[in-house]
């Protein structure tokens, strides 16, 4: 099962993923895989950088998996925070992203 | 309700400053995020699943219209226009940035308000019965005593790095109304043997981990040694509470291995050696404070209003939001409503800024400018004049907040859960949703009755969910969220801990398990029993057959 690294921003703490191209994304889809150990280590250590650099805080790896093109987290935590919001606001009001 | 004086307004402004000087070194790099950690804890700030949260301090929970439409103003400017109000009468941003924080707290400090004391280890904001003031069954407000408390405690040198967080909360009425025996201090104002009003003091409830009901340290404590002898009591703690384990450093844990006949005893002995007259306040003080607290002049009012008595007759949702959110004031021509912020649909405690100034603007109009919060995480105005609930009912329905559930079963409280919260371990709103739905028929909640459900989606218990009558426990089964479902907590005089009722339930069977408790009490209940009735008299065995089978 592939990783990703996660975080939150430190500026604003949205939940962000380091990203294919370079750089932290806020979307799933767009987080760069790491296939094995030391793939993702380098990631790590990547995402090390980034909070040396004051964009991120709050960094670990996580495991997903990858449907039609989609990632998907596999914990519920994890796909609550993939979402960007809680997963019942469409009863009462709706979150703008 | 208490102002600010100079020393108040000067000490929150330089603690606004301070904090804005962190926030900018933090992201300027002189500060590492394990730096800035406790700076920001300090000050309310959280980081959360999706986003930092801020958690804004109601002291004793009094808010008036201007501080309501404050906060109105903050979410709509800096978050995403909603807060929630906590079951500790707080009150909660979800959303807002890192970057903008000084901002916040500069624009709660224009109407006397801060987030000290909303986390860490010290002595938390200071809880109340949120009917202070104006129930019917009082025999002392509360509210001053929360005040000098308030005072006291605000970076007191000797209690800022306590073993863990500590919190008080006083009532001075005949129902506690505060949940006093589950606070690691509860406070119950009595009259004393001369007829002098003292505090009954209880120490060491809470709920967490480990819930315990607070013990009764002293019968009578006369009012002018409060401070010193919580002093005393907080003394013995920060000596010996532990400091090697978190699960096992709230002052719960220290008194329940003691003894609480130790406990005592080191309490006493340190008190009688302690020099009252430094830390005990001086009469005048005390009435100074007690000044702020003048009761609202209202003008005499009739006892009995026959538009309210026709009223009731002909309409139901009227009738029924009477009973349940309208309760006796001190008055006879006065009542206290509560606002239900638990209407189904709605996350409990949550309030949206629209809603926030149209209370603000109710307060204004009906309430002698007061506002209220609940632990229970609904909003109070504590003084209505009887004969304008019908006005003040049509404007509720009105602005979609007339529902007529309080301490009813749609009445639940609900933690954040695993939608918000970096320690929850499964979601419990999506639950508290799903039974609202079920049991949305307001003719179904009349029969059943009085029934307190509360919720937590982790061991925190942040949701009180081991005082409710039916207590729900989100826990993580092996990826799973599952709920352990408890029952016959009680958050009122004769306070309880529930008992767990058996295995735990998936999500989507938490609603049929709840709607078979229910019915298993309807079925059994004895004439006017109320849902904790039954259980005290029937126990856990019928509940457990109907939940898992005959054994």
């Amino acid at each position: 099962m592939p990783d990703v690294v996660t975080a939150n921003r430190l500026v604003d703490g949205i939940v962000v993923y380091l990203a294919k191209n370079g750089g932290w994304t806020e979307d799933l889809d767009d987080a760069r895989l790491a296939e094995t150990e030391d793939e993702t280590k380098a990631l790590e250590a990547e995402a090390a950088k980034a909070i040396a650099a004051r964009i991120v805080v709050a960094v670990y790896p996580m495991p997903v998996e990858v449907e039609n093109g989609h990632v998907h987290a596999l914990s519920v935590r994890e796909r609550i925070r993939a979402a960007h919001k809680t997963t019942l606001t469409k009863d009462w009001y709706d979150v703008p992203l | 309700m208490y102002r600010y004086d100079e020393f108040d307004s000067a000490f929150v402004r330089e603690r606004v400053a301070e904090f804005k000087g962190q926030v900018e070194r933090r992201l300027a790099g002189a500060l590492t995020e394990d730096e800035f950690r406790p700076l920001r804890l300090r000050n309310g700030l959280y980081l959360q699943l999706h986003a930092y949260m801020l958690r804004i301090a109601i002291p004793y929970g009094v808010l008036s219209p201007k501080q309501l439409r404050q906060l109105a103003m903050i979410g709509r400017k800096w978050d995403r226009g909603y807060g929630h109000f906590t079951t500790r009468q707080n009150l909660q941003y979800n959303w807002v940035k890192l970057v903008d924080i000084p901002d916040v707290l500069a624009a709660l400090a224009d109407v006397e308000m801060h987030c000290i004391q909303t986390s860490g280890n010290c002595v938390r904001n200071v809880t109340a019965d949120p009917f202070a003031g104006a129930a019917h069954d009082e025999l002392e407000d509360p509210r001053p005593w929360c005040e000098i408390l308030r005072q006291w405690s605000t970076l007191h040198p000797e209690f800022n790095w306590l073993p863990r967080k500590f919190k008080i909360a006083v009532s001075g009425a005949a129902e506690d109304r505060a949940a006093t025996g589950f606070h690691d201090i509860g406070l119950r104002i009595v009259r004393g043997p001369d007829g002098e009003n003292g505090f009954r003091v209880f120490v060491g409830g809470g709920m967490g981990r480990t819930p315990y009901v607070g013990l009764e340290i002293r019968p009578f404590l006369p009012k002018q040694h409060l401070l010193s002898y919580i002093e005393s009591i907080l003394r013995v703690y920060n000596l010996h509470g532990r400091r090697d384990n978190i699960n096992k450093a709230r002052i719960k844990i220290l008194v329940n291995q003691l003894g609480i006949e130790k406990f005592r005893e080191d309490v006493e002995a340190d008190w009688a050696r302690s020099r009252k007259d430094s830390v005990d306040l001086p009469e005048d003080e005390i009435r100074r404070i007690m000044s702020y607290f003048t009761p609202p002049e209202l003008p005499a009012r009739p006892a009995t209003d026959e538009g309210v008595e026709r009223r009731r007759l002909v309409d139901s949702a009227f009738a029924t939001w009477l009973k349940h959110n309208v309760r006796p004031h001190r008055e006879p021509g006065y009542v206290s409503a509560v606002i239900s912020l638990k209407e189904p649909g709605r996350t409990p405690g949550d309030a949206n800024s629209d809603d926030m100034d149209f209370v603000a603007d109710l307060a204004e109009r009906f309430s002698a400018n007061e506002v209220r919060v609940n632990y229970t995480q609904n909003l109070i105005l504590p003084h209505v004049a009887r004969a304008d609930l019908p006005a003040l009912y049509d404007e509720l329905v009105r602005g979609g907040l007339a529902t007529g559930n309080y301490d009813l079963l749609g009445d639940m409280i609900c933690c954040p859960g695993l939608d918000y919260c970096n320690l929850a371990n499964a979601r419990s709103i999506p639950i508290a949703k799903e039974i609202a739905k079920r049991f949305a028929d307001p003719e179904r909640q009349e029969l059943i009755g009085p029934l307190r459900l509360n919720m937590s989606g982790c061991i925190n218990a942040c949701g009180h969910h081991h005082s409710g009558n039916i207590g729900i426990l989100g826990v993580d089964k092996k990826g799973t969220e599952l709920y352990q479902i408890s029952l016959g907590g009680n958050p009122k005089d004769a306070a309880a801990v529930g008992t767990i009722i058996g295995p735990g339930f998936r999500a989507e069977a938490v609603p049929e398990a709840i709607d078979t408790i229910v019915e298993t009490y309807l079925a059994n209940r004895d004439e006017g029993e109320t849902f904790l009735d039954t259980w005290n008299r029937l126990g856990a065995a019928p509940f457990k057959e109907a939940l898992y089978g005959a054994a």
